[in-house]
């Protein structure tokens, strides 16, 4: 049902862990619906220097968190808002259509630790 | 890489002594059993000693054992059969919160069909409470459905107190016993039992057969028309060598199988709730199923314990959130009270007599990495 590239995040999962002094935490999800994603970033010069994700969710869940840590790196902060959910499951060559709804939240994490951080300067 | 099956729950392997039992069914023995001719003949024997086998564990008579293609169509004609026939008497069911979907689902058709229907709630450890039972029957109650042994948390209910209620007011009782059938005495006179489904592959037989027990005189009516086959109530042509292989999969699992399986099962409880983090047993510990062990794990999500177990060669399962069917959390969790986010952290591992007890350390060793590795990626586990 996952593709390899989704397997392949799920078990060996890029960037995961926490920014301690992060610039900007995004949290997205909810316990009910089984997924909870956290992103972290740190920003230099408007670009996205570091950034690490924490995820509680199922297979799906972890591989985006992962993927889209990839994506954003190195990103201007313009750049990584413009990361669609699309972006995120063509970059995992698909995800299953019951788990684009629920699982995919990547892209919402890394565009509020966005705001988080601009919220704060 | 070595693989272990830890799902027996779902299905089980073929006993090589059923299959040896089923191959000469398949081309030499081919006949149909309602044929006139020598090779019907054959085929009608071989049908009805496997009915007589199956009847006798059951303590039924051989014409009370109808067979189906599995549990599924059992249960379907079980609730929707003796619903329809006598809903001159009355339109009102009870079922618990704990039934397989294929009962769920039956009575959830049964009531937009115009019959009501009562879902009793069970309690943490998944048993029906007796007394609120009784007090559920009502003048126009037809059917009390309740499942045997669960299919996710193994709670075996007490057939034989529920019977006994439903003998005394006058309702027919079905049960479904598909994960208990052959693990469990089960017997339809002791238990007051009218109606009881059972299928093949939970038991190590062939796939796409089932019976279901109907006590003489039951009123039911038949759910797939045909040709007069199985007593009027199932029509079409009988599958002989799964009918064989289901009969002589009665006799693979004794007290010897059933003792080694509890062991098993009793060396999974001892090692993982308690010693692992945030876990727990769900499901009762004594009246359980033998093969039986569910456990939660907070902060972590079923799909990833499964799909992480499995790169490891061992095959368990989650009844939880996250199957290709459904995003919903397990209906059986959330009716022993846990709450959503406890219930998509829960995983199933079944247990079969071949499993070996260096093959469960083994499976306790990979869940224990597993669920480490996965609580190290949980937003909810602080680093240390």
């Amino acid at each position: 049902m996952y593709s390899d590239k989704v397997i392949d995040h799920f078990n060996n999962p890029r960037n995961m862990g926490e920014i301690s002094d992060a610039d900007g935490i995004g949290k997205v999800g909810n316990k009910v619906c089984g997924d909870v994603m956290y992103i972290y970033i740190k920003v230099k010069d408007d670009r996205i220097a570091d950034i690490k994700f924490k995820t509680m969710g199922c297979a799906a869940a972890i591989a985006t968190s992962s993927i889209i840590t990839e994506l954003a790196k190195g990103k201007t902060l313009d750049e990584a808002m413009k990361i669609t959910k699309k972006d995120v499951s063509d970059s995992l060559e698909g995800l299953p259509p019951i788990k684009q709804h629920c699982s995919n939240l990547a892209a919402d994490g890394l565009h509020k630790a966005i705001e988080d951080y601009r919220g704060k300067r | 890489m070595k693989r272990i099956y830890l799902d027996h729950a779902a299905t089980t392997p073929v006993d090589l002594e059923v299959r040896k039992a089923m191959k000469p069914f398949l081309s030499d023995n081919f006949g149909n059993a309602s044929s006139l001719h020598s090779f019907g003949r054959d085929a009608k024997q071989a049908l009805e000693e496997s009915r007589g086998k199956i009847a006798e564990k059951l303590g039924a008579g051989p014409d009370e054992v109808v067979f189906t293609s599995g549990g599924t169509e059992s249960n379907n004609l079980a609730l929707k059969g003796v619903a329809f026939a006598n809903r001159k008497k009355g339109k009102h069911i009870i079922t618990s919160k704990i039934e397989h979907d294929c009962v769920l689902n039956s009575c959830k058709w049964l009531e937009n069909e115009g019959f009501e229907v009562e879902y009793l709630d069970v309690g943490r450890e998944g048993f029906v409470n007796l007394e609120v039972l009784g007090n559920s029957i009502r003048k126009d109650t037809v059917l009390v459905s309740i499942i045997h042994g669960n299919n996710e948390v193994g709670t075996i209910q007490n057939l034989k107190e529920i019977g006994k209620i439903c003998s005394e007011r006058d309702v027919y009782f079905h049960t479904d016993a598909c994960q208990s059938f052959t693990k469990v005495p089960l017997d339809v006179g002791k238990h007051n039992l009218d109606l009881v489904t059972i299928n093949s592959h939970k038991i190590y037989g062939p796939k796409g057969v089932g019976a279901l027990f109907v006590r003489k005189g039951t009123r039911i009516i038949p759910w797939q028309h045909g040709g007069g086959h199985e007593f009027n109530k199932r029509g079409g042509t009988e599958n002989i060598p799964a009918i064989v292989g289901f009969a002589k999969a009665t006799e693979v699992t004794g007290e010897k199988e059933i003792q080694h399986m509890t062991g098993l099962r009793d060396r999974l409880i001892a090692g993982i709730p308690g010693e692992f983090p945030d876990s727990w047993l769900n499901g009762p510990k004594e009246n359980r199923l033998c093969n039986n062990a569910n456990f939660s794990f907070r902060h972590i999500e079923g799909e990833s314990i499964v799909l992480r177990m499995d790169q490891k060669g061992i095959a368990v399962s989650t009844g939880s959130a996250c199957s290709s069917h459904s995003l919903e959390p397990s209906h059986v969790m959330i009716a022993i009270g846990l709450k959503p986010e406890e219930a998509h952290g829960s995983v199933r591992i079944t247990v079969g007599k071949e499993n070996t007890m260096e093959e469960i350390e083994f499976a306790i060793e990979s869940l224990r990495e597993v669920t480490d590795g996965l609580r190290k990626m949980s937003p909810f586990v602080k680093n240390v």
